[in-house]
Formats: C-alpha cells, sequence, structure tokens
C-alpha cells in the first residue's frame, strides 16, 4: 500500500507534522522507535515548556501528551517499537525499510516522507578529552533518562562539563536527589544556557559555574571506575593556562557539550547538508534538496524552545501536504546565506515554486550584540531591515518578509549590524 | 550587597542591592520588581519523580500546583521521595495534599496507565 506521507520520528516535531497533515485530509503513518510517544519530552519533567504554544507552563510529559491526546483524536496511524533502517527513492516514490520484533524488516513505500527524527549528544570521543577511560563518564541526557524514566541515581559527587540547558537542568535534579554537585565548566567566556537556567538550577544552590575552563585530566581507580577530574582555565584560543589546575573528586562526569542533528537517514539519498547547521539544506517549505523530502524540528536545528519545534514542523506537515496536492510550481531558487555576525541560516534557500509560502527565517547570531540592526541584502540592495534591543547566540531568532517580487536571480544575505 | 541576574528578558542584567536596598544595574523597570520579589519571598515550582509499584512504570514525574518557597524546596524532596504510588492515575492528579502546610498539592504531570498486555 502507497502511503501520503510517512513520518519518521514520534516526538514533539512528528507528533506536529502528523496532526498539521492528517488535518488536511492526508493520510499519514508515524514510526517511532521508542515504546511510547513523545520523545525526549518524556525525560524532560522540568517545566516551562509551553509559553507560546499554550500561554501556560508546561513539564515535558504534559506538553507531550496534549499532542498525543490530539494525535490519538485525530486516528493518526503509528507504529512504536519499530526503526527505520533506511530510507531511499525510486523515481518519485519513497521506499523506507523498517524493522520491529512485530514485523521483521519490512519495505513500505510513500510519495512524501517528514524527517522528524531529533538530535543526538556530543560524546566524550568528539571533543578529545585526555586522561583515562573510567565508567561514571556520561552524557547528560542519558542521565536524564536513567533518573527520570528508570529511577537510577548515576552517581554522588557529580561534575559537569558544558554549560547547554541539559546539563543546567541535570545540576539541579542530581542536586535536589541528593548527589553532591562540585560545579559546571564551560570553555566559552559565556554560558550556552538560557539565563532563567543559571539562575534556578545553579545559583539557587550554590553551585559554581567556571567560565573559559575546561577539563583537562581524568582519572580512573583500580576498578576503571572515575576517581577525579582536573579543570583547568583556558586562554581566547582555548589552549589550557599552566598553574590553574582545579582538582575534584567525583564518582561522575556529565557532559553537556552540544547537540547534533540525526540525519544518519538521509545517507543514501545524497541530500545537500549545510555544514553549519548540520543537517540538510531546506528551502522556505521545509523541503530538502530531494523533491518530497521534509526535514523539521531539531534533525533540522537544534532548537532552544519546543515551543519553535511544534510551530516549525506543523508548517513542514502543511508543506507536505501541499506538495501532494501539486501546489509547487516551476522551480527556480535563490540561496539565503549567513553574512556578518550570522551563525548559521535556515531556510538556505528560496525557492519561488513554493511562492505562496510565506518566508519564515530562522537564525543565529554568532555572538552576543546590543543594538542589533537585521539587515537582508539582495546584492547591494537592501530588501528588509529590523531592529533588535539585544541578540544572543542561545536564543534562536526569527525573520520574516513578503518575497514574491525579489529579483529571482541573486542570492540573499543576511547581516547582523552592531551599531 | 548582593547580585542577581534578571531572568526577565534574555538580556540578563546583573542588577546589584546594596546593604540600603539600593538597586541598580537592571535597565528597566520590571528588573526591578523582580529583584524585589526574589529578595521578600522567591519561590519556584518543584518537579520530581515519584515511585510506583509497577516495574514497566518505575517512576511517574510530578510537579508542585504552585510555587513554593525556595527555602523548602529540599524538605519537599524528602516528603515526595517517601510516596510510592500504586494504582492508575491521569495527568493533574493529587499525589500529596498540602505539601509542608504550602496550601500546595503534589500532582502528578504522566498518566499512569497500564498496557493491557502488561497487567
Amino acid at each position: 500500500m502507497m502511503r501520503d506521507i510517512v513520518v519518521i520520528g514520534g516526538g514533539a516535531s512528528g507528533l506536529a507534522a502528523s496532526i498539521s497533515a492528517k488535518k488536511k485530509g492526508k493520510d499519514v503513518l508515524l514510526i517511532e522507535r521508542e515504546d511510547t510517544l513523545g520523545g525526549i519530552l518524556n525525560q524532560c519533567i522540568h517545566n516551562g515548556f509551553g509559553l507560546e504554544v499554550f500561554k501556560e507552563e508546561y513539564t515535558g510529559p504534559e506538553y507531550a501528551h496534549k499532542f498525543v491526546e490530539e494525535f490519538m483524536d485525530l486516528k493518526i496511524d503509528y507504529l512504536i517499537n519499530t526503526t527505520v533502517i533506511k530510507l531511499d527513492k525510486n523515481n518519485d516514490d519513497f521506499i523506507i525499510t523498517l524493522s520491529s520484533k512485530e514485523l521483521g524488516i519490512k519495505n513500505i513505500t510513500a510519495r512524501s516522507v517528514i524527517i522528524s527524527s531529533g538530535c543526538y549528544e556530543r560524546t566524550r570521543g568528539q571533543i578529545s578529552m585526555p586522561g583515562d577511560r573510567p565508567n561514571g563518564v556520561i552524557t547528560a541526557g542519558s542521565a536524564q533518562r536513567y533518573l527520570n524514566i528508570n529511577g537510577y541515581m548515576v552517581g554522588k559527587k557529580v561534575f559537569i562539563l558544558g554549560s547547554g540547558d541539559i546539563g543546567l537542568i541535570m545540576a539541579r535534579r542530581m542536586y535536589l536527589e541528593g548527589a553532591e554537585v562540585l560545579g559546571v565548566a564551560e570553555i566559552m567566556p559565556y554560558s550556552n544556557g538560557l539565563n532563567r537556567n543559571i539562575v534556578q538550577c545553579l545559583n539557587d544552590f550554590d553551585i559554581p559555574l567556571y567560565l573559559s575552563h575546561t577539563v583537562t585530566n581524568v582519572e580512573a581507580d583500580e576498578f576503571k571506575k572515575l576517581k577525579a577530574i582536573t579543570i583547568q582555565q583556558v586562554d581566547e584560543r582555548f589552549n589550557p593556562i599552566p598553574n590553574t589546575e582545579k582538582h575534584f573528586e567525583v564518582d561522575t562526569l556529565l557532559l553537556s557539550i552540544g547537540l547534533i542533528p540525526d540525519i544518519t537517514l538521509l545517507d543514501d539519498l545524497y541530500v545537500e547538508v549545510d555544514p553549519k547547521t548540520k543537517s540538510a539544506k531546506i528551502n522556505q517549505a521545509y523541503e530538502t534538496s530531494v523533491k518530497g523530502l521534509f526535514i523539521c524540528g531539531n534533525s533540522l536545528q537544534v532548537h532552544d524552545l519546543v515551543d519553535n519545534v511544534s510551530k516549525e514542523s506543523t508548517r513542514a506537515g502543511i508543506s507536505a501536504s501541499d506538495y501532494l496536492d501539486g501546489l509547487v510550481k516551476d522551480r527556480k531558487k535563490i540561496a539565503i546565506k549567513p553574512g556578518k555576525n550570522v551563525l548559521y541560516v535556515a531556510p538556505q534557500y528560496l525557492d519561488f515554486g513554493w511562492e505562496d509560502k510565506d518566508l519564515l527565517i530562522t537564525f543565529r547570531s554568532s555572538k552576543k550584540i546590543e543594538k542589533a540592526i537585521v539587515k537582508v541584502y539582495q546584492g547591494e540592495a537592501l530588501v528588509y531591515q529590523k531592529r533588535r534591543a539585544f541578540i544572543v547566540p542561545a536564543e534562536m531568532e526569527t525573520l520574516s518578509f513578503a518575497y514574491q517580487e525579489l529579483n529571482q536571480d541573486q542570492d540573499l544575505m543576511i547581516e547582523i549590524e552592531e551599531v | 550587597m548582593k547580585e542577581f541576574i534578571c531572568i526577565v528578558c534574555p538580556r540578563g542584567c546583573r542588577v546589584v542591592v546594596d546593604d540600603n536596598m539600593n538597586i541598580s544595574g537592571n535597565q528597566c523597570k520590571r528588573g526591578e520588581i523582580y529583584v524585589r520579589n526574589e529578595l521578600s519571598n522567591p519561590t519556584r515550582i518543584l518537579t520530581t519523580t515519584v515511585k510506583t509499584i509497577y516495574p514497566e512504570i518505575p517512576r511517574a514525574s510530578v510537579k508542585t500546583s504552585e510555587p513554593i518557597p525556595k527555602g523548602l524546596l529540599m524538605e519537599a524532596m524528602k516528603e515526595i521521595n517517601k510516596v510510592t504510588i500504586e494504582k492508575e492515575m491521569k495527568i493533574g492528579d493529587v499525589v500529596i495534599e498540602n505539601i509542608l502546610n504550602t496550601n500546595v498539592n503534589i500532582v502528578l504531570t504522566k498518566e499512569i496507565k497500564r498496557k493491557e498486555e502488561e497487567k
């Protein structure tokens, strides 16, 4: 049986995309590898979710439940405990190879696919951390799952490397459960986490934050368990400064050192990838360089708020439906490029074939800027600008403008100017 | 003297309060209000988990229905960790009533529902 749309991943993103596509009357199948829907929200038991979408503050499981309820009410087809192991294309149709206990290995076909497979955590191997390789060095998200879903504490004396939000949230969580949290080290001179997490997860419990510091040694005991770590201050080029060593006896080192979109499924399709987002390049309809293949949520770009994941994925679901309805015309696209002080931009293309789609550009600044003007140029011509009182890399920025009158032969460039 | 990071907006002003309760460093009025609240009665929503008797759902997440005084967080954790849930329950159901006489309840944030084949 040929499906209209197969959605891969049943977290915040996949749920929202399935719901919006189903509401457009499409036949949707969602595939999830875990035994429940909701994805990573299920382990994010802290509150602060939903302020933009629901105007209320929910915990992760509550936010997920809202979407799962709507998903179930719409009677959308789904498979759980099922992993997609291969994604391929035959002319205009997609072939999805999946694997599960009940179905074994099976191929299904679809006219369109939405990737909403989230992201994974960077591990120790990706930052070349020196020292022994004992038990007790674990990513913050894994520790969060063990604690909040399974009820296991991974340790009693904890240090955290990286000040991303998950690390900060876990500092508080482990402290509340009785662990001694000795500190958080951040290699950058500023924190990557939201201010409210610095205040409510660290300052509330007098947990020190060591900025411009990193872990320079890891020591194992005779049983290959973590015994101690050393942190050191770094200079502007991130080289450790001698005689700044601090030694901590700990049984756990949590890593909160970044998230990377999970796009391994795209390997066989030769999708055009953006080295900056480490995900597929898209146009304003969230469509990749492969026609009919859409991507959204944290598998497209790492978001700081789940509300933005839901909104983005809702739009991606509608785009997939529009694609099937043949609403896309002759294609002619220009690039949208990051310029001065811009870390990355998504979408990376503006496709005039999708001229009915609003253009909503998301981007991050490469540094903290007070009194900024965001400018969009086409060649020498300034086509859009807006003032922003304050821009930080930790918070995603958006801009939107009508593009139908633009020159269709020249690329766009986004810059942030300091006033 | 005490220093706060204002969390009202992403700017994150460093606000300083001196011994005469003069507030400086905030760039808008909302920062002053935030710091005055933090000085007089700081409160927080507490989120954590409780045990259940079901092996396939060993933990269920809970929260305080309203913010509670910051100073009571650790004591509230002790109370919550004494509880074990022994029946199926819904989101919002009360797990502990009026915790530590705060007039605030501990409520579930996750549904505890067993799958048919696991009963």
